[in-house]
């Protein structure tokens, strides 16, 4: 991680377990499909899960590592060239503040599904690309990194000044 | 550890940019199982103690408390009416310690007094509400409710749209 020439694909389910995320990166057709994209690297944020997934080394293929947490998730973010996420807010968010291509998958196994809302929107202003683990493959073989729009970040102050004015303070 | 991690985010944003001798004292309370989100927001008061000279009034004007969740991702509608319940009392005997200003919240929803209460939904909230978010709109307890995408602004009129927290 981190030398010239290696790129590298850090995928991350935050606090949840997303085992069907965790299978759908470690198939051979996906490492497959990854290589033929020129990553060299795939990192594995497993977080709650109990699937394991393989940990391969040697130059000749594509290099799987694999970790449950860790307190530095946007160091791996940063060293990234790709990153495939959960569907939660706050992974969104932080990749696309550090303006990484980002893929969120949608856990179609949560009761109250409302985690697909986000990602479809922000797909469809083309800030990220959104899939579910079974269509994951065909995103990535699919995928075209130049149509990708920047995010510009929110601002909590026009929220702010509305609070203030409801409260009656002197806006400013 | 839930899901919490992007609404944090999202409600550190708020905390930031609001005016500090305006806001205080400021309660934090995040759920029990949640062992992040207060010690961000610890790590944010300290750091405002480190900006302003008068160090003790800073951190006293910062108090963190966790309480029972009322459902975590994931668990069934039957065992949530007990973590429900559970939680709905401990909010409330939280309400009653903290302070008289905020009993005023328990008068708002019987109709008979004044508070203020925010509700920010979850930028996670694009088309619909969350239930927490449709019971305060819909019986008007929140006033108002901020929303942070202007198509959810649109099909619930009395909400207001400001732009978004991240």
């Amino acid at each position: 991680m981190g030398d010239r020439g290696r790129r590298m694909v850090f995928v991350t389910v935050g606090t949840t377990c997303f085992d069907a995320l965790v299978k759908a990166v470690d198939s051979e057709a996906m490492k497959e499909a990854l290589l033929q994209k020129g990553y060299t690297d795939l990192v594995i944020q497993m977080g709650r899960g109990t699937y394991m997934p393989s940990k391969v080394s040697g130059s000749s293929t594509l290099q799987v590592d694999y970790f449950t947490f860790s307190p530095s998730i946007a160091d791996y973010i940063r060293e990234a060239s790709l990153v495939i996420s959960h569907a939660g807010s706050g992974s969104i968010f932080e990749t696309l503040r550090l303006s990484k291509p980002l893929i969120v998958v949608v856990n179609e196994d949560l009761m109250d599904n409302h985690q697909s809302e986000l990602a479809e929107e922000l797909a469809e202003r083309k800030h990220l690309f959104c899939a579910r683990p079974q269509t994951l493959r065909e995103a990535v073989e699919a995928m075209d990194l130049t149509a990708l729009q920047p995010y510009e970040p929110g601002d909590a102050k026009p929220v702010v000044t509305l609070i203030n004015k409801f409260l009656g303070f002197p806006v400013g | 550890m839930t899901c919490t991690g992007g609404h944090t985010a999202e409600m550190m944003n708020v905390v930031t940019a609001l005016r500090k001798d305006r806001f205080t004292p400021r309660y934090y309370i995040a759920a029990l199982s949640d062992n992040m989100s207060l010690q961000k927001a610890q790590v944010y008061e300290q750091s405002l103690v480190r900006v302003e000279a008068d160090k003790e009034e800073t951190l006293e004007n910062a108090q963190f408390m966790q309480i029972y969740h009322s459902r975590e991702v994931g668990q069934s509608y039957i065992t949530s009416i007990a973590t429900t319940l559970l939680a709905t009392l401990h909010a409330m005997w939280l309400i009653i310690t903290i302070r008289p200003q905020v009993v005023c919240f328990l008068f708002k929803v019987l109709g008979l007094g004044w508070s203020s209460i925010f509700y920010i939904e979850s930028i996670a909230r694009v088309k619909k509400l969350s239930l927490s978010g449709l019971l305060l709109y819909k019986l008007r307890i929140a006033d108002p409710s901020i929303v942070q995408w202007l198509q959810l602004q649109q099909k619930y009129p009395r909400a207001n749209y400001a732009g978004r927290l991240m």
